[in-house]
């Protein structure tokens, strides 16, 4: 038992860390929202205002803009602990790097994925979705966001110290979320057209459940591998 | 009681491949030159399709290839991570660039199918797109492999996204097939094919040998290249037979 709560703690004292850090820094959580917040403005306007087509294109298009937002911090996940050694003595704790790992996707998920869901209702109004429909959106977004964060992290680990890190992310990481986007903007789709948005949640929630057993793992596997 | 490991090392496989090599090269041309004869010359005119149909002598051959080189891929990188053998990072890195072949390939002949009897170069079905996805992943690996200086990091890490992406392969293709289902969109169906004459099946078959034995007379190629490029310090490339005549 105290080693289950030792490990908690740990998992704690690496999600509270990176909070900390982003909380000092504020500008950095705010640019990743910004970003979301611009990407969906500038859609209608160059697509067109026809409110039929952009309740169309919405839950496609809020989804793509919390693929690129999420990318955004993804970078920084390790970067800065890599750069100054922080990384290595976390390597080198008696708790599992696997725990620290998944305290720090938290922190991610807490700062570049929560805050997308709880901006999405205003986006939303803003192409003229209903109201239930953006209940789903919503829902798809809380269980899509930490998917993303946690597959990234895979990328953002097997990236550290790689030459031009910041773009091969995007590289590596946007084929692997083509499932996230499929389920998630197909559940708020699927729930407008009246078949109902259970079957692709369930799948989303499927996958969260995957890669929350699997990601840390690989993320700690990728992050042995560039502290060699 | 085979020692499987004898040839896990570079010095050991080196030779090796180089005797390996022209057996393959061998073996494509011969199945290639068999597999063209029957696919222009042999099989029947498809009587929906006409002569245009033959492409699929070419294309579903390659198709076949994107998958199981990336396959094989994962399979190397699992046993380099496992056993830390050197020679595993290098026959995946080999393997790349020949199957990212195969998946652009696979798709341009499938454009230049699709074209003449759909009238369109592509549609959104499960297959096409999953193997453009599977053409990213190829390019990826190779990126990442490329963006890392010191090639036994690359290759580890080369490995890992291998086998990050060989699970996500089947997930991919199924959501994207359910997400087809569900647009409707292309009226297209590919799995509606009459039945399959038996010398154009073979045909076929044949064709996929003389891309496996390809795939192998090129990847053991470049492995060699890139065994000579990293171990070029080391005695046993000095003591090569070619290299002492170089010099």
């Amino acid at each position: 038992m105290p080693q289950l709560f030792a490990m908690f703690a740990a998992y704690f004292a690496a999600l509270n860390r990176d909070l900390l850090l982003v909380m000092r820094r504020k500008t950095e959580v705010l640019t990743a929202l910004f970003f979301f917040v611009i990407v969906t403005t500038l859609l209608p306007l160059g697509i067109g205002p026809e409110p039929d087509l952009l309740r169309k294109i919405a839950p496609g298009a809020m989804w793509i803009a919390a693929l690129l937002a999420t990318l955004l911090g993804l970078q920084r996940l390790f970067a800065a602990d890599h750069a100054d050694g922080t990384l290595e003595q976390m390597a080198l704790s008696p708790e599992p790097l696997s725990i620290l790992v998944a305290g720090k996707i938290t922190a991610h998920w807490l700062v570049c994925g929560l805050p997308l869901v709880l901006l999405a209702p205003v986006i939303g109004l803003q192409f003229d979705l209903p109201t239930d429909a953006i209940g789903i959106l919503m829902l798809s977004l809380l269980i899509g966001t930490p998917l993303l964060s946690l597959i990234g992290a895979i990328g953002a680990a097997l990236t550290l110290g790689a030459r031009g890190s910041a773009l091969l992310v995007s590289l590596l990481v946007l084929p692997l979320y083509v499932p996230t986007l499929i389920f998630g903007a197909g559940a708020v789709e699927s729930y407008i057209t009246g078949l109902g948005a259970a079957g692709h949640l369930s799948l989303l929630g499927a996958l969260l459940v995957l890669a929350i057993a699997f990601s840390p793992w690989a993320t700690t596997a990728a992050l042995r591998i560039s502290l060699e | 009681m085979i020692n499987w490991f004898k040839f896990s090392a570079p010095s050991t496989f080196y030779p090796l491949a180089g005797k390996l090599v022209p057996v393959f090269w061998l073996l494509a041309a011969i199945f290639g030159a068999i597999g063209l004869y029957i696919g222009f010359f042999v099989a029947p005119t498809d009587a929906q399709q006409g002569e245009g149909y033959r492409i699929i002598f070419i294309h579903v051959p390659a198709s076949w290839m994107s998958m199981f080189i990336y396959c094989v891929m994962a399979f190397w990188s699992l046993l380099g991570l496992t056993f830390g053998t050197r020679l595993s990072g290098m026959m995946t890195t080999a393997l790349a660039p020949t199957g990212a072949l195969f998946a652009f390939l696979s798709l341009w002949t499938g454009a230049l199918w699709g074209k003449p009897m759909w009238g369109t170069w592509w549609v959104w079905d499960a297959r096409l797109t999953s193997e453009l996805i599977l053409f990213f992943l190829y390019l990826g690996y190779m990126a990442l492999h490329a963006a890392i200086d010191d090639p036994r990091r690359a290759d580890r890490a080369g490995a890992v996204l291998s086998l990050v992406g060989v699970v996500n392969v089947p997930i991919i293709y199924f959501s994207v097939k359910w997400w087809n289902t569900l647009h409707q969109g292309a009226s297209v169906s590919l799995t509606k094919s009459a039945s399959m004459a038996s010398t154009m099946l073979w045909g076929m078959l044949i064709m996929a040998l003389a891309f496996w034995a390809y795939t192998l007379a090129v990847a053991l190629m470049r492995a060699r290249a890139i065994m000579l490029e990293r171990e070029a310090n080391t005695e046993w490339v000095k003591h090569l037979p070619d290299i002492r005549r170089a010099a």
